[in-house]
């Protein structure tokens, strides 16, 4: 098993599949009376969280103390961190204290790569700058696939802000690493330079997965796409881009790139909506379309606590 | 202290070996006895090397570098003159602070510190500074430089290459325009895609240079760009040159060897500005400096505190220390053309400069400033071995070709056995 999760990228195919497989396994726990493994008892999970984010941070304390660890929460807010300590000097406390795993979630991209060099302990990335948020995607392929029984072979279009989203690049990267086929669809100002090329490193297959090449697309026109589309996942756009042109306004936006009833209409019957939150309403996505029942998004902040306790499951020695 | 010194079986430039003699200061003629023999037997002399763009921190960031630990470590890589930038604390945009800078590099004495005065009141691009009193100033400054920061307006950027044509000034642009690089942390392209860095794209580079080599060509100036880093910007320079611009051009060390792919680690040691760029710049940047559309090669030498580089990338400060390794970095890019090396690192940046006494040919006569390479000797970087204060080497663990083993300041050693004497 490896040791940290800082990006989708750590994960071939096999040890994701492996991870969605715990996850299930952890799924099924969440319907009996006592929700509670031994597993992790006498271990320190650390939630380490540099930025405000409620719903990350509830998902891995209820993952942790599912499986009976100690839980810390260290919330920049209010300590030492927010006094000037250096995040090296944060992880040498949090070393000290033993902590067996460190969830980080931070405004800079490549903090948990920083915080793995660091500490002797295992690290999450929980969303790091507009770099990765591994879980996010790894909940994302486990609904999917709880929807639709299977990831290889289905197109995913991925719409909306890519150039900010860490939750884009860990889907591209771990959809496609599974056999998926994903296009990233949004404004060519919100889609990043060479993003294909980016996120479709090299020829070779993964082990035990298959060649990557040709698996990541783009599109300019979400209409165009729809037709053949088995998820589309919306993501969040926050309006303060149109202030940096990135499109002139929120209508136009939603004109555009919005996923309304109409264009829903166009996706195929099996076709699922998804969002990993928190929705603009009316901006990248219509009410009654988030409300539908195509719409996934309350089953994804379920599958969020399950696939969490995977990851931490198998990263603090339960040799699954 | 010894005056005179006989360099024994000596490679001068890579020609035949000879002996050569340095007496009172200056290359003396023919041979004759010495007080001291140094065994040159395999040493090859270049002229000192002349580095037109050191970032010595002092005054203001002394835990990082002093115009002495700078002037040691460029000691150690060959140097015998350095050019101080201006963004110091308080700024280099008086009279006052270039002379304090100016008499920190005499009291040093191991190499001479030409202070670099800003263009701009505190590098903040709104208002000239008195550049006409640090020209007249004991420093006798020439070249002028916000470095860190692009004088952005181009009123003032006319202003600026029109004003210091009074005093045969030069203004070495840092060329970033900074609209497209707002946030911008490393290269923009498939790497930063990948890692979810802010890009830097090559063309708020070249935007710049184009603009400021028409503005140069209209009012007659001369203009120095700093650091170019993109293949585009050395097809804007090779446009302008080929036009009759007087446009000259550096080039770091480390956008000749390393590329964007190293931020990978998200190690802010290769973090710099302007950033690493991809391996098809860097082989464009090798072939415009053979050519000549580069002129020289200048360190961007830029010490950093640990606690500045110990951190999250977005929250370190750009740049890297260069002298000690700047030399044997180009000799591993270039190969020994020890005719182009001494053009490139020593006699063109003179000339940019108007520097009198470095960067001449070692005949009799001439100020002996020079120093012995040994092109054999193999060196693995270790950044606490550094005599820079600060460790910030992309280098660490590196081998690479070439030993300093003398340098000598108008005769007098300021490094022997590659140690530095003071």
């Amino acid at each position: 098993m490896i040791k940290h999760l800082r990006s989708a990228a750590d994960l071939d195919a096999g040890t994701a599949t492996l991870i969605l497989d715990t996850a299930a396994e952890m799924a099924a726990l969440a319907g009996r009376e006592v929700k509670k493994l031994p597993t992790l008892r006498g271990r320190t999970v650390v939630n380490l969280f540099y930025e405000d984010s409620t719903r990350t941070r509830i998902s891995f304390e209820a993952a942790a103390k599912r499986l009976s660890a100690d839980v810390i929460n260290f919330s920049a807010k209010g300590s030492s961190v927010s006094k000037g300590e250096s995040l090296k000097d944060t992880a040498l406390t949090l070393q000290a204290m033993g902590a067996d795993a460190v969830v980080i979630r931070h405004p800079a991209s490549g903090a948990p790569h920083r915080l793995a060099s660091w500490v002797d302990g295992s690290v999450v990335n929980a969303g790091d700058g507009t770099h990765e948020h591994p879980t996010q995607a790894l909940l994302d392929a486990y609904t999917m696939r709880s929807r639709l029984g299977r990831i290889d072979g289905l197109n995913v279009a991925i719409v909306g802000d890519v150039l900010h989203s860490r939750v884009a690049r860990s889907n591209v990267l771990l959809l496609t690493t599974l056999g998926a086929k994903v296009t990233l669809v949004g404004p060519p100002t919100l889609i990043p330079v060479d993003i294909a090329a980016a996120l479709s490193p090299g020829t070779e297959p993964s082990r035990g997965g298959k060649p990557k090449e040709n698996r990541t697309g783009v599109s300019y026109d979400l209409d165009s796409v729809l037709a053949g589309t088995d998820v589309v996942m919306m993501l969040r756009v926050q309006t303060e881009r149109m202030q940096d042109s990135y499109f002139p306004s929120a209508r136009e936006y939603s004109r555009r790139y919005g996923l309304d009833v109409p264009r829903m209409r166009k996706l195929p019957e099996h076709a699922i909506v998804m969002h990993p939150g928190p929705m603009n309403r009316g901006m990248e996505i219509a009410p009654e379309v988030a409300d539908s029942s195509r719409s996934t998004i309350v089953e994804q902040v379920a599958n969020g606590v399950s696939a969490r306790m995977a990851v931490l499951y198998l990263l603090l020695g339960g040799k699954a | 202290m010894t005056s005179s010194y006989l360099i024994k079986g000596v490679s001068v430039l890579g020609g035949d070996r000879t002996d050569l003699l340095i007496r009172d200061g200056v290359v003396a003629d023919g041979g004759g006895t010495a007080d001291e023999t140094i065994d040159a037997d395999g040493l090859v002399a270049l002229p000192g090397l002349v580095d037109l763009h050191t970032h010595l921190r002092e005054p203001g960031r002394e835990d990082a570098e002093t115009v002495e630990t700078g002037s040691r470590a460029a000691a150690l890589g060959g140097y015998t003159a350095v050019f101080a930038m201006a963004n110091t604390s308080p700024v280099a945009d008086t009279a006052g602070v270039v002379e304090q800078v100016w008499r920190l590099g005499r009291e040093a004495g191991l190499v001479d510190v030409l202070p670099i005065g800003a263009v701009t009141v505190g590098l903040a691009g709104r208002q000239l500074a008195e550049l006409g009193a640090m020209a007249t100033s004991a420093a006798g400054v020439r070249i002028f430089s916000d470095d860190g920061h692009c004088v952005a307006d181009p009123r003032l950027m006319r202003r600026a290459l029109e004003y210091v044509k009074a005093f045969d000034g030069i203004i070495a642009q840092h060329a970033e325009e900074p609209r497209l690089t707002e946030g911008a942390q490393m290269h923009e392209g498939e790497v930063s895609t990948r890692l979810g860095l802010t890009g830097w794209p090559a063309v708020a580079e070249e935007a710049i240079i184009a603009r400021d080599v028409l503005l140069a060509e209209h009012v007659g100036s001369r203009l120095h760009v700093c650091h170019v880093s993109t293949a585009g910007s050395v097809e804007v320079l090779r446009h302008a040159k080929a036009r009759g611009v007087r446009v000259t051009a550096e080039v770091t060390p480390h956008h000749l060897l390393l590329t964007d792919e190293l931020a990978a680690s998200y190690d802010p040691v290769f973090k710099v500005n302007p950033p690493l760029r991809t391996a098809s710049d860097v082989t464009a940047l090798r072939e415009a400096l053979v050519e000549g559309v580069i002129d020289i090669v200048a360190t961007d030498h830029a010490p950093h505190a640990v606690e500045d580089k110990e951190c999250e990338w977005a929250y370190a400060r750009p740049g890297m220390v260069g002298l000690e390794t700047a030399l044997p970095v180009v000799l591993s890019v270039l190969g020994e053309q020890w005719e182009l090396i001494a053009e490139r690192m020593s006699r063109a940046p003179a000339r940019i400069a108007g520097l009198a006494g470095h960067g001449t040919d070692l005949s009799a006569g001439t100020p002996a400033n020079l120093t012995l390479v040994d092109p054999s000797a193999r060196r693995v970087v270790d950044p606490a071995g550094l005599a820079s204060r600060s460790r910030n080497t992309p280098y660490a663990g590196t081998t690479l070709p070439g030993r300093i083993v003398a340098t000598f300041l108008r005769g007098e050693p300021t490094v022997l056995d590659g140690k530095a004497v003071k």
